[in-house]
């Protein structure tokens, strides 16, 4: 390895390569078009859940106790509105909801106080809108977790178990703030993986590395300014992505160092990975399906699109046999749980191993010359 | 000091196919050697061979005493190629190339004196894909040239060249040979190895069939000097019945083939007295293109078997 042919070859493939609209568009412009595409379209269900409340109880203390301990959750915003219809207002309430085009609804029946001071059974309705899951989910659980805590004081019992809020709990997560470090993840794959297909097939196509083994260019040195270069274009890329998310999404990520190793070791084993694909094809054509399946799956199961803790135990599973998942968990436990555990310990510890098997395999696979 | 280039026995097959059928030839130090043939001859996998880039099959391979094929890397810093079809990156101008091979090889670069003398100074900052085929050419030639080779292999370096173009590339292959370095050329052009070549190697279906200096290949396989004439079939006829030499007529020209000089004094004796009218009187001799063209002919004929010439 000798770092002044390294930096040659890499001058040479960066020039080439920003001197290529199309490739530059792709690599820059398109995961930005991505998170923009997926931060207006998910933005509606974005901050704490809003609630529509109907107060039935008069504005009794005990009600207002309990809908000021739901605000302070953080999960979700109580909204008290005036009663619809009268007393009564359960079904036209839903259907106010539905009218106004506000997703969630709560409401304390009349007679909550009461009900609370005598130890007799009260049932709160929370509204759920199918189209708004994560939404409804959050408002549901809040609802339950207070309605608990209340449930315990009333029978004078001392809380076995509590929550304490630590970092996870304290923040509620919205799904920009997943999409953030999923979309990199996503670029992290397709950028290189795609374009070493590519050139593992056109350079063999074009001589060009017949011609560059009559230099004393290695393999290694090859395949590392390929690296770097990777390294470099996922860096610039990233901190557009986190900017456009934070600014124009208010995602919740705090760019954080330990982020780094996982925008090296990514680009590290997909360009790696691409290389592979491309050299054990023999042709172009079964070169891009190769790239193709392996590309696949791990583009929509690795948490790019949607955070794995939310899939069946079953995708879970697969998601777990990709290396992508590995970049996508450890760059969530640094810039959104800010957690240095051993999940990310881990995390950093696969896509090492993977990334060191990766180019050892690549350099044995990939030919300069005909054998 | 050894052979630049020494291969004994050399075999290559493609499965079935005997590309090249075992072939010897050595080219001393300092010489421009042309390695000429029909397409699909094998020269271009011979010299694939000889720069490392293909495995043989059989036989013997030196390239300045080291085996190209296992000992790749050390060659590689001693010898220059351009491939046949040179390519390169789109959107890397020559200048950026030459200075980039100059970095691999830790060699200073004299770019702008290294595409003069390829005559590509003015396309320096161009970018690749805007080069023509010639151009293209002549960066390949650059390149070859960055690590100051002591052996260049150029395989069909004017293949696409306007005559100028060509012509500049023959001045590149001169001053390498009065530098002392060892040039193995493949050509289609004959007149190009007639020039050039110290010696030549005429291989046809993997097998050598002529070898040696073009004037010995020339007077070994050519035809004898002739005299032509233009004049009518009438006039033939008198030349056959007065003359002892052979004459052969087609389309009002006339050919004569003469042994010594006073031959020539006795055809133009014979014309004359004739007196039946003829013009553009003129000697012509066989070309390296002549001896070529007939020898691969009879091969393909089956007349005539390949001989391991000296
Ligand atoms: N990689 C390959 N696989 C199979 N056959 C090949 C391969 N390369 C060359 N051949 C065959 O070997 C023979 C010699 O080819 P080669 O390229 O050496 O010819 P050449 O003398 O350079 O011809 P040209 O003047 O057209 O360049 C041809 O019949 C060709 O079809
Ligand atoms: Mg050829």
């Amino acid at each position: 390895m000798n770092p002044k042919r390294i930096s040659a070859d890499f001058q040479v493939f960066a020039k080439n390569y920003v001197r290529n609209p199309v490739a530059l568009f792709f690599s820059l412009i398109f995961p930005l078009i991505l998170i923009g595409m997926f931060g207006f379209i998910f933005s509606g269900s974005s901050g704490p859940v809003t609630v529509y409340t109907e107060n039935l109880d008069h504005n009794s203390n005990v009600s207002r106790a309990f809908l000021s301990a739901l605000n302070t959750s953080n999960a979700v915003r109580i909204s008290v509105v005036p009663p619809v219809t009268g007393g009564n207002g359960t079904a036209a309430f839903g259907s106010w909801l539905a009218s106004n085009g506000d997703t969630v609804g709560l409401v304390i029946p009349d007679g909550f106080a009461r009900a609370y001071q005598t130890g007799n059974s009260t049932t709160l309705t929370v509204y759920t809108d199918p189209q708004d899951a994560s939404g409804s989910g959050i408002a549901l659980g809040a609802v339950s977790g207070v309605a608990n805590g209340f449930n315990l004081q009333a029978a004078h019992g001392r809380p076995i178990v509590t929550a304490t809020t630590a970092n996870v709990g304290s923040q509620v997560f919205k799904y920009i703030d997943y999409l953030v470090p999923g979309l990199i993840g996503f670029t992290i794959l397709t950028s290189p993986m795609f374009a070493m297909v590519d050139i593992s097939s056109s350079y063999r196509k074009d001589h060009i590395f017949r011609e560059l083994s009559l230099t004393p260019l290695t393999k290694g040195e090859w395949l590392t300014a390929k690296i770097l270069w990777y390294i470099l274009l996922t860096i610039v890329t990233a901190l557009l992505m986190l900017a456009v998310g934070t600014l124009a999404f208010g995602a919740h990520v705090g760019l954080t160092v330990e982020v780094l190793p996982f925008f090296i070791l990514g680009p590290f084993f997909f360009v790696s990975l691409g290389m592979i694909a491309g050299s054990v094809a023999k042709t172009p054509e079964s070169a891009a399906v190769i790239g193709n399946v392996v590309t696949f799956p791990m583009m929509f199961l690795s948490g790019t699109f949607f955070p794995v803790s939310g899939f069946p135990p079953f995708l879970q599973t697969i998601a777990h046999a990709l290396p992508l998942y590995y970049v996508i968990d450890g760059m969530n436990q640094a810039i959104l749980f800010h957690n240095y555990g051993a999940t990310f310990v881990a995390d950093l510890l696969v896509i090492l191993a993977l990334c060191i098997v990766a180019f050892v395999g690549a350099i044995l696979l990939f030919k300069w010359r005909d054998e | 000091m050894g052979d630049a280039v020494r291969v004994q026995g050399l075999t290559k097959s493609y499965g079935e196919l005997n590309a090249v059928g075992g072939i010897d030839f050595s080219v001393p130090p300092g010489r421009v050697f042309a390695f000429l043939g029909p397409n699909g001859a094998g020269k271009t996998t011979t010299v694939e061979i000889l720069e490392g880039l293909r495995k043989r099959t059989k036989g013997e391979v030196e390239v300045l005493g080291l085996d190209p094929w296992t000992q790749g890397r050390a060659l590689h810093h001693r010898i220059g190629v351009i491939p046949q079809e040179f390519r390169f990156f789109d959107k890397i101008t020559p200048a950026e190339s030459v200075q980039y091979y100059a970095r691999l090889f830790e060699k200073p670069a004299d770019v702008e004196a290294l595409l003069a003398r390829v005559e590509l100074s003015d396309k320096a900052n161009a970018r690749f894909d805007t080069l023509s085929g010639g151009q293209k050419q002549k960066l390949g030639l650059a390149l070859a040239l960055v690590n100051d080779p002591e052996v260049c292999f150029l395989d069909e370096p004017t293949t696409g060249l306007d005559p100028h173009a060509r012509r500049a590339i023959w001045e590149v292959i001169r001053m390498l040979k009065a530098d002392h370095r060892t040039v193995f050329l493949t050509t289609h052009y004959l007149e190009e190895a007639q020039l050039l070549a110290d010696q030549v190697a005429i291989i046809h279906q993997g097998r050598i069939i002529a070898s040696g200096p073009p004037d010995a290949i020339i007077r070994q396989y050519g035809r004898r000097e002739r005299l032509v004439v233009q004049g009518s079939s009438a006039l033939a006829e008198k030349l056959r019945a007065s003359l002892d030499l052979p004459v052969r007529a087609q389309d009002g020209r006339i050919e004569i083939a003469f042994r010594e000089k006073a031959d020539i004094f006795r055809v133009l004796d014979a014309i004359e007295k004739s007196g039946l009218p003829w013009s553009g009187f003129a000697t012509q001799s066989d070309t390296l293109e002549d001896v070529f063209v007939s020898l691969v002919g009879k091969m393909d004929e089956g007349v005539l078997k390949p001989a391991g010439v000296a």
